[in-house]
């Protein structure tokens, strides 16, 4: 029964990824996005990881589209309408598709000792967050402060004629 | 279910982001092909954790890297768009292939 849920969420985030690479109108490949956001929040659950569908959900379906939307809004959207793809995309197609062959081939090959699922309580994994991984978690949330600090540097206008 | 299937799938989704980063012109849309990426990986590693058989004190280890792994996603993506903006603000363009100021 898990096996068609992650059927349909898989044909989601593959259905989402190709309108993300394929799309001429770039809210049309936002949107796509979202889409395949959401398929991943459901390959998560299937995968037995309820917080982090739901960290899923909010963070790329609520804040990473809509900032993306958003960075568009503030360029003018004309310019970004009819995309193509450049002129190299036969080479981009074949190194995709070399790639993809090759990380197959080696999943197949790999002899899979079949384990059964085994899923992480939401406490274990707090536990686990704060005592163990406490200074990563920290430095985590410094790399995120100093890049929103930078980010609002950069856009930032010095002169008067833009305000 | 079987751990091969969330390896397939991340491997495929991999390359559909691989694919986006080398052949799109605007860069707003290479960094949603990195995005791709990025789950792509984290899909491979909630697999990896769910059929982890590790002992107890190993678990989670998954899932805490996943975490990790959207806090650095969210930090670039508001970086690299502040860039891509100011980069309009001063080119009024932001096709990759047509930005060539760093060329000696």
């Amino acid at each position: 029964m898990s096996v068609v849920f992650f059927a349909i969420a898989a044909i989601l985030v593959i259905s989402g990824g190709v309108g993300v690479v394929a799309a001429r109108n770039i809210v049309y490949a936002a949107l796509s996005l979202l889409i395949a956001m959401v398929g991943t929040a459901g390959i998560f659950l299937i995968g037995l990881a309820e917080f982090l569908a739901l960290v899923q959900l909010l963070i790329y379906g609520g804040a990473v589209v809509i900032v993306i939307l958003f960075s568009l809004m503030l360029t003018r959207i004309q310019e970004f309408e009819f995309l193509t793809a450049n002129k190299h995309w036969p080479i981009a197609l074949i190194v995709a598709m070399c790639l993809l062959g090759l990380l197959i081939i080696s999943i197949l090959i790999e002899d899979s000792t079949t384990t059964t699922m085994g899923s992480t309580n939401i406490t274990e994994l707090g536990l686990s967050l704060f005592k163990d991984w406490a200074i990563p978690f920290e430095l985590a949330s410094l790399v995120l402060l100093i890049a929103l600090i930078g980010a609002v540097v950069v856009v930032r206008t010095d002169n008067e004629e833009d305000r | 279910m079987e751990l091969i299937y969330f390896q397939l799938l991340a491997a495929i989704l991999f390359c559909i982001g691989i694919y986006g980063v080398l052949a799109r012109r605007s860069a707003v849309l290479i960094l949603m092909s990195i995005e791709l990426m990025l789950n792509a990986v984290n899909i491979n590693l909630i697999g990896y954790a769910a059929f982890s058989s590790f002992g107890s004190a190993h678990r989670n280890l998954g899932q805490v890297l996943v975490i990790f792994i959207i806090t650095i996603a969210a930090a670039e993506l508001a970086l690299a768009l502040a860039i891509i903006l100011r980069l309009y603000r001063n080119k009024n363009n932001v096709n990759v292939d047509e930005l060539d100021i760093l060329k000696g």
